[in-house]
């Protein structure tokens, strides 16, 4: 009930502004989208290197080219796909408000998700894991008592290192990675923690490259799951979860994960990589 | 409603404000002294300490609060190894301290010059003629008169400052209320109103008095000419 | 007190070496402090080329630097507009005779003032993400928008009001002579001079928006601060992106603190009055120092 006072609220408080603002903008938008029916709208991050960043005007990362795999296969080559920056609060928003069509961005498969949008995949198992300097003797979140760990503000994941492995832990809360990469290359901080993945992805770009490794010591699973509509959109589950397959039989999934994580000393947890795909909803 | 009683058990609002406080007490205090310091620089005969304190205002005054708070933690703590306590928490709220007085201290050193220009020129002609250098003269005629026609800027400085101290979760202060705030409605996104009118009228608790004070103060305290 | 070197007599010889050297000893100080800063920094390698050649390269200024300008600017001019607009609605509605119209626009006024821009950003940013009605790409920059409009138009709805409070009482009375009503007298006489007088405040209030409008960065709103970021997390340079970042900004800010101060000078010449924070009542508001020590350089005179 309060719920949807609060909706009806919201629609009321910026009705007028959309209105004017944007209602324009959207329309001409997506008619032409739909109009000539060539593009699909693929959703990433466009902020985390190795993963998904917007380098100049060019799209890289993990996440990119399994992206740009699956589109292909699915009969969009890479002159047809669109990149849309999805952040992550506003990914189910986005999803649900037709404003992608799928999304790639380092998007765990979880059940409240599953509510209100379906998954496809997962074409990765991250998990959380520390990044050090290539000469740290830290080997896992245990080691890290009377440490500094910086993190990103609202991550899970330093608070789980201060719950469950070192009490004792200092946490630190930068706005973004870079700050936290930064000041772990000053020597103030002893470990950046997030997914595996993300922060190889960190390491490897041309100005740390060599400086840090991944510890490779996981302590959770992110099962990166295809976010798509729930009511089925321009894509099928069935056929991202068959071009995912055959990405991973053609060693093309092998040669993202190296291509996007070179020159650090990672390697992926191979128990649960490559993952096999969950049947489709 | 019985679910939003429960949300101040759960979470220490009153002591994240309780952070704020204490970070606008510090800071307020010691950018009221460096700006004092950059105002008698801006009015002294030294032409190095004249340029100094225009460029420190000019350069301080127009960066956001936010990249100078990054910096604060960034450049001071993790490059320059700057600690100004051994215990960690400490550190970062001393960091935050230290990164709002920088910024305010252009605000204060303004509006303390704006209480020099409320100060007749007869005054410092007869500083002067009663044999007064520069020093005497600022300190016992000029800058008891300034100060008390700067009240109401430096009212509105203080009030900035109480504002401004939210932003010192980029610093590295993690109690404070807009982390908290934040938190709170992410896990309680049904109850966000609620949550952000309360910390709304926290600071309306803390910010109207502190106008009417100042108001009240400077009228009290002017000159009269 | 506008002529600052009434402090000082004017210096005889002994005055003269003394000041000599306390010049040569304050250059010395502030030499010292930038190469305590400059060489801690270059130790730590943050000097090197590799940091600061990616901004001589037209990739980042087109990909990162003029897109986040590009936005900020956007966001802060669309605030202006808006700012300006409830500034006008919520002073005039103050000023209103109808003592339950004054009193509300007098609550939301004051309580915009008392709260944090970045609560509002962060309120507003989930706020319209649960809502439908908004483009979920667009969330950000209206949770921007509106936050810098509520708190910026507030403080303009002040300057809007001590504006009209600060002309002289004749003005009112001879409209209400000549048989206008107090709503034509406050339309046509009072408020065409207020904000002539209010401009230079307005300007400097520019300032606040734009600095604020980087508060936008914690809610994922692509700005400038937010671009420096994510070029950094790619070169690994996040110091001098920030240093780059900052100098734009102050470049931006102070060429329109000075044009508020030039125009504040015209118009004190002209009009003789110009809106000082004296005049205001309980004048508060991030930054108000700014318009009043400008201006009253020029009305002091």
């Amino acid at each position: 009930m309060r719920k949807t006072r609060y909706a009806a609220a919201a629609i009321a408080a910026v009705a007028a502004l959309t209105l004017s603002a944007c209602g324009g903008d959207s329309g001409s938008d997506s008619g032409s989208t739909e109009g000539s029916g060539e593009k699909i709208r693929i959703g990433i991050k466009f902020d985390q290197p190795g993963v998904g960043f917007k380098d100049g005007n060019a799209y890289t990362g993990f996440d990119v080219d399994v992206a740009k795999y699956v589109a292909n296969e699915l009969g969009y080559p890479e002159d047809r796909i669109e990149f849309i920056s999805t952040p992550s609060q506003q990914r189910e928003n986005m999803l649900e408000n037709d404003q992608v069509d799928m999304i790639f961005a380092s998007y765990s498969i979880t059940d409240t998700r599953k509510e209100t949008i379906a998954f496809a995949g997962p074409y990765f198992v991250a998990g959380q894991d520390l990044l050090v300097p290539s000469d740290s003797d830290i080997s896992g979140p245990d080691d890290l008592d009377g440490k500094t760990l910086c993190s990103v503000s609202s991550s899970t994941s330093a608070q789980k290192i201060k719950d469950n492995y070192a009490a004792g832990v200092n946490l630190l809360e930068q706005p973004s990675y870079a700050e936290c990469v930064t000041a772990m290359q000053g020597g103030s901080i002893d470990a950046v923690t997030t997914d595996d993945i993300i922060l190889a992805g960190l390491a490897s770009t041309d100005a740390n490259k060599g400086k840090f490794k991944v510890l490779g010591n996981t302590f959770s699973e992110e099962r990166y799951g295809v976010g798509l509509p729930k009511e089925e959109g321009l894509v099928t589950c069935e056929d991202i979860n068959t071009a995912i397959a055959k990405m991973v039989d053609e060693g093309a999934w092998d040669e993202a994960i190296k291509k996007n994580t070179e020159g650090v000393d990672y390697t992926f947890n191979a128990e649960l990589n490559p993952p096999k795909t969950d049947a489709c909803a | 409603m019985e679910g939003f009683t429960a949300l101040f058990e759960q979470y220490d609002v009153v002591g994240a404000f309780w952070v704020n406080i204490q970070l606008a007490f510090w800071a307020a205090l010691w950018s009221l002294i460096l700006g004092t310091v950059l105002a008698l620089m801006r009015i002294s005969p030294i032409p190095s300490l004249q340029w100094f304190g225009a460029a420190y205002v000019n350069i301080f005054r127009n960066t956001p609060l936010t990249i100078i708070m990054v910096f604060g933690s960034l450049a001071l703590w993790s490059q320059l190894n700057v600690n100004l306590s051994s215990d960690f928490n400490t550190n970062f709220f001393r960091l935050a301290v230290l990164s709002l007085t920088i910024y305010h201290a252009a605000f204060f050193c303004e509006a303390i010059r704006s209480g020099v220009n409320t100060v007749p020129l007869g005054q410092a002609e007869a500083a002067r003629a009663i044999g007064l250098g520069f020093l005497p003269a600022a300190g016992l005629v000029i800058m008891p008169q300034a100060f008390r026609g700067a009240i109401a800027p430096m009212g509105n400085v203080l009030i900035a400052l109480v504002k401004n101290t939210t932003v010192a979760a980029t610093a590295g202060v993690a109690v404070e209320t807009s982390s908290t705030m934040k938190t709170m409605i992410e896990f309680y996104p049904n109850l966000m109103t609620q949550i952000f009118l309360t910390f709304a009228l926290g600071y309306v608790i803390i910010v109207i008095p502190i106008g009417l004070l100042t108001t009240w103060a400077s009228k009290k305290l002017a000159v009269a000419r | 007190m506008s002529a600052q070197n009434v402090l000082f007599d004017a210096p005889g010889p002994k005055t003269r070496r003394n000041i000599r050297i306390g010049n040569i000893l304050g250059v010395l100080l502030i030499a010292a402090l930038l190469w305590v800063a400059v060489s801690g920094l270059a130790e730590k390698g943050q000097f090197e080329a590799a940091m600061w050649t990616p901004f001589l390269e037209w990739g980042t200024w087109e990909f990162y630097i003029l897109p986040g300008l590009l936005s900020t600017l956007k966001a802060a001019a669309v605030a202006v507009v808006t700012s300006i607009l409830f500034g006008l609605i919520f002073g005039i509605g103050r000023l209103s005779g109808f003592k339950p119209i004054s009193w509300a626009c007098g609550i939301v006024v004051e309580f915009f003032r008392a709260v944090p821009v970045l609560l509002m950003m962060v309120f507003f940013y989930q706020f319209l993400s649960k809502s439908t009605s908004v483009e979920p790409g667009q969330v950000p920059f209206f949770a921007v928008v509106i936050s810098l409009t509520l708190y910026n138009g507030s403080v303009i709805a002040e300057l809007v009001r001590s504006g009209v409070f600060g002309l002289p009482k004749g003005q009112r009375e001879a409209g209400l002579a000549i048989g206008l009503t107090p709503g034509q007298s406050l339309r046509s006489i009072e408020m065409p001079q207020a904000l002539v007088a209010m401009l230079p405040a307005l300007l400097s209030q520019f300032v606040v928006i734009l600095k604020d409008s980087a508060l936008g960065t914690f809610i994922g709103y692509t700005e400038l601060l937010e671009y420096a970021r994510r070029l950094a997390s790619g070169e690994g340079n996040i110091l001098p992106a920030l240093l780059v970042t900052a100098a734009i900004f102050i470049a931006i800010n102070w060429m329109l603190t000075f044009a508020a101060q030039r125009l504040s000078r015209r118009l004190g010449a002209r009009a003789g009055k110009v809106l000082k924070i004296e005049d205001t009542i309980e004048p508060e508001g991030i930054e108000a120092p700014v318009p009043a020590a400008a201006p009253a350089k020029g009305a002091a005179t």
